[in-house]
């Protein structure tokens, strides 16, 4: 499918999604609670079996994080991304990682990095980052550590 | 001519001569005891040495070329190396038993040497049942290997010590079956004894097929009791890190190094003994034009040329062949190696009754 | 945190592998929990080697975070680069001269290759074999030569920058190349004798770490990972960038999803690459190695991807523009991080001496998976 047949279908699972053109692959904005319900017919619909979680990733715009979900189809061939806009303060959103597996590791460090929660992740606990990490998430962009950050 | 056996006659002569018999006797041991010991040390070295010559060899490689002419005296400074270094005891370990477990791995291979002729008339201890000695003493080697791992206190060290100890035990069976076939043949437990039945042709040869599959067999499960690889489970490093010997280090890891090599050299020796004759020289049923041309060369020439030639197959399999998994090398002996040495021993049973060797 | 010393209350014993460890290959900490020889559970941790590139990144300009992202996956240096200069390509929307594209195909499959080779060397030594390590070392040496001449790094070469290359092929490139792939043909051959065909080493790798199709996907596995369970996933064929829609190559396939399916998938891999270098050495066309691009580059707002097959599987690379010098946010969405995460579901119910079959065959790189 391409971008628009994907736009379309996409619609009609979830009105309440927007869309952002101009990049290659088809952007969606969803809202986080509804996030999980449309990951699931995204995975499951036979016409888009959106198998493959190939990037999983959160981006700090300093008034709101967004997570950013590259999604593929080893079957069909098509490309989205998934967007969601989390509050700064308390960032929360369903895992996905029961739909894809390899979000359960994605979404830890996504956690460690920037503190967004997983409700219901079966496994939430630092990955990365030494044990027993306290303080601001490193990847923040008001993290600051005088010690071991070089600026340029 | 000079031979080892003429040697030790004229010690015993001189020393008989001017001491009573009994302090003779005591003196003699001390000697053979100082002489066990410089032979360990000796081999050690040199096994060291051909271990690293010949695994370089195989791998495209010059291998030790700094100390000494052509890298000669690489493992003596490693010796020194080890020395010098701190043996230290990790703090929760079980300390009598982690200290005494390397001195017992040596003192088994120390036994070991007792029944091997290493010439003609050359014999530490002349003993009738040598080949039962040698069984016996030889597992009494996984209780210094079991004794490392448990004292280490080391989860490594103790995985290393039980799979070492499930693979001694088995592949003991399989050994002492294949030993058996010769004794079967010879008719005898002493060394000795089964050295002469060869003067006419090595067992390997008169024994023809079942005594060729009891000696891949023995090569096999010796292989496989002194832990080297393919079976170097014990010690599996990409696995345990060092297996048994994870929390040893200066000479007493040195000792467990050495008694592994030394236990190579044993067990070598015996089926240099056993399936080629030991120090018997190469000969031809009643060729005795041949077989006094082979009696030029000295019988220590003979034995040390076999028992190296072994030790040598020895190390190319290691450097070979990739390591079994715990499953697969239990599946090897008790499914295949065990049932077909069981077989074989039937075979030669009947092929001795009925004559048919040469 | 998880007590890491003792026993569970079931009475397994936990048991640290690494962060040093012979097999871990780098500084990998694996909390395993065994009963007796069997592997109920793996949980990797992460983070020795973490040295925070994308954060780095944020401080770099387009030209200089080229140069970090080389010590990624160190393997795959020259893959690494290409990743990140399509990107910002990408985001410049600049055509880079033909010439720099073959050389840049080239010198990824060089790069596969040695790669491949150093994979083979390690895996068999963590199955015990020492000899293959010398073995393969000595080809890798070529191509290490090869890339010295050229980029003047044997291991980081940092030498494709935006807009093309930092400099011309050495003059020996073609003839080294040549005679490399001469000496390539003839040792391949060594490999099968002395462990592809060894009768213990099929029984270490075949039906060891089991990875079906729909799991490999679902764990967002790629690479030879994915393709050893029989899942298409090669960019160079899906998504081609460069000259690789041109070239004749097969995406090598396993249907096994064993560990021998993944090692036979690298062992044909090698010999793919070596059938596009040898249709692109003697058509290196005449021209410029760079494209013309200003002296500070400035990528518009948005959002760039660029995908690209290493060595190991699908390197990402994702920037996030606000329209400065400097990429507002970078991720680095890498091969062995999704490949590990498959491990602990490959590894349960296996013994020990599987696991370093597995992960010999998952081919990691730490400071790949830690970035």
């Amino acid at each position: 499918m391409n971008n628009e047949e994907l736009k379309t279908t996409i619609t009609a699972l979830l009105p309440s999604d927007t869309f952002e053109e101009g990049g290659e692959w088809l952007n969606i904005n969803v809202e986080p609670k509804d996030w999980l319900p449309l990951a699931q017919q995204l995975r499951n619909d036979a016409s888009l079996f959106f198998d493959y979680l190939f990037c999983l990733t959160c981006i700090d715009w300093k008034t709101h994080l967004t997570m950013v979900y590259h999604l593929s189809s080893t079957r069909c061939r098509h490309n989205i991304v998934v967007k969601s806009k989390l509050d700064r303060s308390n960032p929360e959103i369903e895992t996905v990682s029961k739909i894809w597996k390899t979000a359960e590791f994605h979404e830890r460090e996504v956690y460690e990095m920037f503190g967004v929660k997983f409700l219901n992740h079966p496994d939430l606990r630092l990955l990365i980052l030494p044990d027993g990490w306290e303080g601001k998430k490193p990847m923040l962009k008001d993290f600051e550590d005088a010690v071991n950050m070089i600026r340029l | 001519m000079w031979s080892f056996s003429k040697i030790a006659d004229l010690v015993h002569q001189s020393l008989n001569h001017t001491f009573s018999p009994t302090l003779a006797t005591i003196i003699e041991m001390v000697i053979v005891g100082v002489c066990v010991i410089g032979l360990f040390a000796v081999l050690g070295l040199v096994l060291v040495i051909m271990e690293r010559k010949v695994s370089a060899w195989i791998q495209i490689r010059l291998g030790p070329n700094r100390v000494g002419p052509k890298g000669m005296f690489q493992s003596l400074a490693d010796t020194v190396k080890l020395l010098v270094k701190e043996g230290m005891t990790p703090s929760g370990a079980d300390k009598f038993l982690f200290n005494l477990a390397p001195y017992i791995a040596l003192i088994v291979a120390m036994l070991l040497m007792a029944p091997l002729a290493f010439a003609k008339d050359f014999q530490m201890w002349d003993l009738n049942i040598g080949v039962l000695y040698v069984s016996a003493i030889s597992s009494v080697s996984v209780i210094s290997i079991l004794m490392a791992g448990w004292s280490s206190n080391n989860k490594y060290s103790l995985m290393g010590a039980m799979r070492s100890g499930a693979q001694i035990v088995s592949y003991e069976l399989s050994a002492g079956f294949s030993v058996l076939s010769v004794v079967v043949l010879a008719g005898s437990l002493n060394l000795n004894t089964i050295i002469q039945s060869q003067a006419d042709g090595w067992w390997i040869f008169k024994g023809h097929i079942p005594v060729m599959i009891s000696f891949v067999i023995f090569i096999i499960a010796v292989t496989a009791e002194t832990n080297r690889a393919p079976f170097d489970l014990a010690e599996a490093e990409s696995e345990l890190t060092a297996g048994f010997h994870t929390e040893y280090s200066g000479m007493k890891f040195a000792l467990f190094f050495l008694a592994e090599y030394v236990n190579v050299f044993i067990v070598c020796a015996i089926g240099a003994t056993l399936f080629l004759g030991g120090w018997m020289p190469f000969h031809i049923g009643h060729w005795d034009g041949f077989n006094h041309v082979m009696d030029y060369i000295p019988s220590s020439i003979w034995f040390f040329g076999k028992t190296f030639f072994l030790i040598f197959l020895i190390m190319w399999f290691r450097w070979t062949f990739p390591r079994l998994r715990i499953d697969q090398l239990l599946n090897l002996e008790w499914k295949y190696l065990l049932p077909i040495s069981l077989f074989n021993i039937l075979l030669v049973t009947a092929m001795a009754i009925l004559g048919w060797y040469f | 945190m998880v007590e890491e010393i003792g026993t569970t209350e079931e009475g397994d014993l936990i048991i640290n592998v690494g962060p040093q460890h012979p097999a871990t290959h780098g500084v990998l900490h694996l909390v395993i929990t065994l009963n007796g020889e069997t592997i109920k559970k793996v949980e990797p941790h992460l983070g020795y080697i973490h040295r925070s590139i994308e954060k780095m990144c944020e401080s770099l300009t387009y030209r200089q975070f080229i140069y970090v992202t080389s010590r990624m996956d160190y393997l795959s240096a020259h893959i690494n680069n290409h990743a990140c200069a399509l990107c910002v390509e990408k985001g410049l929307d600049v055509e880079i001269p033909r010439r720099a594209q073959v050389i840049r195909v080239l010198m990824d499959e060089l790069t596969r290759i040695a790669s491949h080779e150093l994979w083979w060397g390690a895996m068999a030594m963590d199955l015990g074999a020492f000899t293959p390590f010398f073995h393969a070392f000595r080809e890798r040496e070529t191509i290490n030569d090869i890339m010295e001449e050229t980029c003047g790094a044997r291991l980081t070469m940092n030498y494709m920058v935006p807009g093309g290359l930092m400099a011309d092929l050495h003059p020996n490139f073609q003839k080294r190349v040549k005679e490399f792939i001469t000496l390539y043909k003839l040792k391949i051959n060594e490999y099968a004798e002395l462990v592809t065909g060894n009768i213990i080493f099929q029984n270490r790798m075949k039906g060891v770490g089991y990875l079906s199709a729909e799991d490999a996907i679902s764990y967002g596995c790629s690479g030879p990972t994915a393709r050893g369970s029989g899942v298409s996933c090669d960019i160079r064929k899906l998504y081609p960038y460069e000259v690789y829609d041109k070239l004749e190559f097969d995406e090598v396939l396993e249907t096994e999803g064993d560990s021998f399916a993944r090692y036979m998938v690298r062992i044909g891999e090698m010999n793919q690459s070596i059938k596009i270098i040898e249709q692109l050495i003697d058509n290196i066309p005449d021209g410029d190695f760079q494209a013309k691009t200003k002296v500070v580059l400035k990528l518009p707002k948005g959002e760039f991807y660029s995908r690209v097959e290493t060595a190991r599987g699908e390197l990402g690379v994702y920037i996030v523009s606000e329209g400065g010098t400097t990429p507002y946010r970078i991720k680095f969405r890498s091969p062995g991080f999704s490949n590990l995460s498959a491990l602990d579901h490959m590894a349960r119910g296996s013994k020990l001496g599987d696991l370093v079959a597995m992960m010999g065959t998952l081919d990691l790189v730490i400071p790949d998976i830690d970035r």
